[in-house]
């Protein structure tokens, strides 16, 4: 291994710029001319628009223009789309009501975009936006996941009868019923998977510029995916052609999700500055990215598990009723659909499973892909049930997974839910947890914790995902509108140093450091001579981003493939200055070198030659520059068993985490020290959701969680320390061995968390967020 | 936000003035209330004066049995104050405890009682430790001035210059945190005094309290089991998304019983 090659936990390239201030983000870019967006926003959660007054606001002082939804449609721009079909039960696609980027004639949520007010200043935008006049004819709200199908609702859209978006079963229902006629015991639950503001630390922000020179636009804005925002701004919104777009996300403050859509506002803004021909501003402050940022999760489910006399799983059935919120955001018919229900076989060999997904209109923000996108919500619904099974059947939770669990050797294992898991070794992640955790121990520390009068639980979570998005061809077969490859190109500068181009977008996952470590080990450039560059369309190749985790399991396999037709391209030229035949030159640790002699070219060398080709191979092109695309045949599946305990305390109901152990498959680490902190993020974001974060609307569809007041994000002292482990396996479909990080800990710790807290206080449930006052009625009930 | 006429005095008096004329004038403190409503255009004051530069409203003096805090000091000060450590560790304790650093660093005691926040912390110790409100006019007992959610006795353009504590014998706060705000869901001081048993409650009702019935029970065994049988008065308490009316008059009775504890 090299020093900073892979394996080392090299310290993060990027962190100098930011540790100094020295980052630059969308809020940070200001150029001449430059004039400043509002967006006025619906307090409403359903009206009809009957009439827009804009002229005292177009009068104001410092008003460049106020525009509305009929401006936009009159020019042609948009809808918005959602980029994924589902199949409803009667045969049809899902229901795609229309999304106007500025409302036409009707809101349909509080912070639903009516109109842009651009103005010199942002002080004199507001001020002119308090002066357009909307008249609004409120009609009752639609905001309960639960109830929105029911009779009797409000209808939100016309081409949406009763809520529903879709109806999606999925799988054999005839032979899940029988299985569950003959069942020795049905364990059943019924569980919400609670609302959450994605909430990255920047909020979205977007800076367009028009040049009615060459008539190209160009959009910094807050991006995971810059390709992606411009193939959709160009291809489905008629923004700008894609030759005349550029789309940049420079640094990006997190994502989580939140910054893969195709929102309003950055259309907006992009079509805004051509038609009032000077740069247009918009920068969200933190009300509009709870009013506005898609959210994520929000089901309400019911589960049932077929188990035989010895505690294993026949069939498991499950009702889910989803929440998409007002609109369809850009992939959010996928979330709790394909990455919903094709991971409820979680890690066990339960040969049958049938799903019924109902997703309903509702008068809230979009919801869409939140880290883990489904798979967090697949995983807290399995999880928990068998945490039920295993008090039904008085088994040891560890035991019932372990009885239920794949076997090692059962791999590649087709689920009957459509993904075929390639390796895996659950039982060796479930012993190194149970070890770490001290599980033996377990006993004694609660009878200690009781001294003090404390409730001491412990819970496990043995997840499996799937990410490393995608194989194309399998998002294409399920109706998604886009391939999920990955590009890249590494190209020697003629002095030796290296510049890695990835159609990945890091906005905080260090891929500056990792790529960069990829390259050094494969190509033996030294760690500081190359250079990781992304997010700018007009820089890099086409590529599709980031989000679910597939960063360096599909973009990482690319640079890979990029460096390694370097190095055959290399062994021609080094073979032709050496004299020696190609096949006689070995590639090592950055020198090429004739086989059996002490002749040897560097790397840098060979690169120079290659530019400046005086002493050249016949039919060899000049320059040093390769690109490459990877499209894997499969996901990658990352797994774990994730162990915590809790501590509650009855009089108050608070809950403490008082230890957390996560023990992970994520195949090869490329940087073991930034694998640990997605880690630790990821475990921090699932405690977040066990016990801290619920996006609420009330009955009349306001949003009362609108501010971190009434919005309680996780904090430093809501987690413990970790214990991290390892259990690593294979994936074959891999080239590099890696499988993705980024969301196991947001998808393995809810259900850990509250199977601690049921097992704490010896409650069948505990719905989340676990509040204290949550908890302390629960031990109020289960006394 | 909206714009205002900004306003730095170097006296109470030339404050007092400027108040007195402006057509919607405010005061601010450590602006940690005021200047994010004003950001939500939530407040548009036609003046802001700033009492920041006013000499005589900082400081922390002891002088026999009386800590005097004045108007302006910040809550990181009261905290770290050795005096205050000293005479009346509880307080220090509560100051310290009072948002995050920054808000710390920024809020003062004249600022966070003229606000008079239903979840505020400090209205607590001051009713509890019996302490006096000394403004430009007047003094005002402690258990007087605070009079409704965000209201308090101070007359128009009033200026709060600083607050007398009484040393007590112990004392101790129990704050139980909103878990978003980390302001007091149900926050409780008690205090043992020269006077007898002193109890004030926040965060439960539409404005910190009193204790009464509290302090009867202490009055005759200052101890947590005296609080065994306490409840609280569901139908005053204040009920949200975070904790029904119930939950918090249950907290009530642990945060007191605690403090209590913590007096020991």
């Amino acid at each position: 291994m090299r020093e900073q090659g892979i394996g080392a936990s090299v310290r993060r390239k990027e962190d100098q710029r930011f540790l100094l201030g020295k980052g630059r983000y969308t809020g940070d870019i200001n150029v001449a001319g430059q004039t400043h967006a509002y967006f006025l926003r619906s307090p409403h959660a359903h009206a009809v628009i009957e009439g827009i007054d804009a002229s005292a606001a177009a009068a104001a002082p410092g008003v460049v223009a106020v525009l509305t939804g009929d401006d936009l449609a009159a020019d042609g721009i948009g809808p918005l789309i959602c980029g994924v079909t589902v199949t409803s039960d009667d045969g049809e696609p899902h229901r795609a009501p229309p999304h106007p980027a500025l409302a036409q004639g009707k809101v349909n949520y509080v912070g639903d975009h009516v109109a842009i007010v651009i103005a010199e200043t942002l002080t004199q935008a507001q001020d002119a936006a308090e002066l357009v006049d909307v008249k609004y004819r409120p009609l009752p709200a639609v905001s309960s996941t639960g109830e929105a199908a029911g009779e009797g609702q409000q209808q939100i859209h016309d081409v949406a009868p009763n809520n529903v978006c879709f109806n999606w079963p999925f799988g054999d229902k005839a032979a899940n019923d029988e299985a569950f006629a003959s069942a020795h015991r049905i364990s059943s639950i019924e569980l919400t998977n609670n609302r959450m503001v994605t909430n990255p630390m920047e909020p979205r922000a977007a800076l367009g510029e028009y040049n009615s020179g060459t008539e190209e636009i160009t959009l910094h804005m807050t991006t995971q995916n810059p390709h992606v925002h411009r193939l959709v701004l160009a291809a489905f919104n008629q923004l700008a052609p894609e030759h005349k777009l550029r789309v940049v996300g420079p640094d990006v403050g997190g994502g989580f999700g939140a910054k893969i859509f195709v929102y309003a506002e950055e259309l907006v803004v992009g079509w805004a500055c051509r038609k009032v021909n000077r740069p247009v501003k918009w920068t969200g402050d933190r009300s509009e990215a709870f009013m506005a940022d898609a959210h994520g999760r929000d089901h309400v489910s019911r589960a049932e598990m077929a188990l035989d006399e010895n505690g294993r799983f026949l069939a498991m059935r499950v009702q889910t009723t989803a929440n998409l919120g007002a609109y369809l955001s850009t992939f959010s018919t996928m979330v709790p659909s394909y990455l919903y229900a094709f991971l409820l076989a979680g890690q066990y060999a339960t040969p049958l499973i049938y799903s019924e997904v109902k997703a309903v209109f509702t008068n809230t923000a979009p919801v869409d892909a939140s880290r883990g996108a489904g798979r967090p919500e697949a995983t807290y619904l399995l999880e928990r049930l068998v945490d039920v099974c295993a008090a039904d059947m008085d088994l040891d939770p560890a035991e019932i997974r372990r009885r239920n669990f794949i076997p090692k050797d059962a791999f590649p294992y087709q689920t009957p839910v459509v993904q075929c898991y390639d390796s895996g070794d659950y039982e060796a992640a479930l012993d190194q947890a149970m070890e770490l955790a001290d599980y033996a121990g377990f006993a004694a520390r609660a009878e200690e914790a009781k001294s003090r009068g404390k409730l001491r639980g412990i819970g496990f979570s043995s997840y499996v995902e799937a990410c490393g998005i995608a194989p194309s061809a399998a998002v294409g077969q399920l109706g998604g509108g886009v391939g999920l490859w990955e590009s890249a190109q590494v190209r020697f500068n003629p002095t030796g140093n290296v510049q890695v181009f990835t159609g990945t977008h890091s906005h905080g996952q260090g891929h500056e450091t990792t790529f960069a470590q990829l390259v050094c080990d494969q190509l033996g450039v030294p760690f500081e001579n190359i250079e990781v560059i992304h997010g700018d369309t007009a820089r890099t190749q086409f590529g599709m981003g980031t989000y679910g985790s597939r960063s360096l399991a599909v973009g990482g396999v690319a640079i890979a493939k990029a460096c390694d037709k370097l190095i055959a391209k290399g062994r021609k030229i080094a073979a032709h200055a050496m004299e020696a035949a190609e096949g006689d030159i070995e590639f090592a640790d950055g020198n090429y070198t004739v086989a059996g002699t002490d002749k040897s070219m560097n790397i840098a060398e060979v690169a120079f030659t290659a530019y400046v080709p005086h002493n050249y191979p016949e039919g060899v092109e000049p320059g040093f520059d390769e690109n490459a695309f990877f499209d894997p045949m499969n996901f990658s599946f990352p797994a774990g068993t994730h162990i915590c305990e809790v501590e509650v305390d009855p009089d108050t109901g608070e809950v403490e985490i008082a230890d957390y152990t996560a023990v992970d498959d994520f195949g090869k680490l490329v940087n073991p020290m930034i694998v640990e902190g997605q880690v630790h993020g990821g475990i921090v974001h699932g405690i977040g959701q066990a016990l801290l974060e619920g996006c609420r609307y009330d009955s009349e569809g306001q949003l009362v969680t609108a501010s971190f007041m009434d919005y309680a994000m996780p904090r430093a002292d809501n987690a413990p320390d970790f214990r991290i482990g390892y259990a690593p396996t294979d994936p074959p479909h891999n080239p590099l061995g890696v499988k993705g990080c980024g969301e196991a800990g947001a998808i393995g710790a809810p259900p850990a968390v509250i199977n601690a807290i049921a097992n704490a206080i010896g409650a069948r449930h505990v719905e989340m967020p676990a509040t204290p006052e949550t908890v302390w009625r629960a031990c109020q009930s289960a006394a | 936000m909206y714009s205002f006429s900004y306003h730095r005095p170097a006296s109470v008096a030339e404050a007092s003035d400027l108040i007195a004329n402006a057509a919607d004038g405010k005061l601010v403190a450590g602006g940690q209330t005021l200047l994010p409503t004003m950001k939500h255009r939530l407040a548009s004051p036609s003046d802001v004066i700033d009492l920041g530069a006013i000499a005589e409203l900082g400081g922390i003096v002891v002088n026999g049995n009386i800590v005097t805090i004045g108007a302006m000091t910040s809550h990181a000060e009261v905290a770290a104050s050795g005096e205050v450590q000293e005479a009346i560790p509880a307080l220090a304790a509560l100051a310290g405890n009072i948002g995050d650093p920054a808000v710390r660093n920024r809020g003062t005691i004249g600022g966070s009682i003229a606000n008079n926040d239903p979840a505020a912390d400090y209205p607590a110790a001051i009713i509890a430790l019996g302490a006096t409100v000394r403004t430009n006019r007047r003094e005002i007992a402690g258990e007087d001035f605070f009079t409704g959610m965000f209201e308090t006795a101070l007359e128009e353009d009033e200026i709060i210059v600083a607050v007398d504590f009484p040393r007590p014998e112990a004392a101790a706060y129990m704050k139980f945190e909103n878990p978003a705000s980390r302001y007091a869901m149900v926050g409780v001081f008690v205090a043992r005094t020269g006077g007898g048993a002193r109890a004030a409650v926040t965060g439960a009702t539409d404005c910190a309290h009193r204790a009464y019935r509290m302090e009867e029970a202490l009055a005759k065994d200052f101890s947590p089991t005296a609080l065994a049988d306490f409840e609280a008065p569901v139908d005053r308490m204040n009920a949200d998304i975070h904790a029904s009316a119930e939950y918090r008059a249950h907290l009530v009775r642990v945060m007191a019983q605690r403090a209590v504890a913590a007096c020991a």
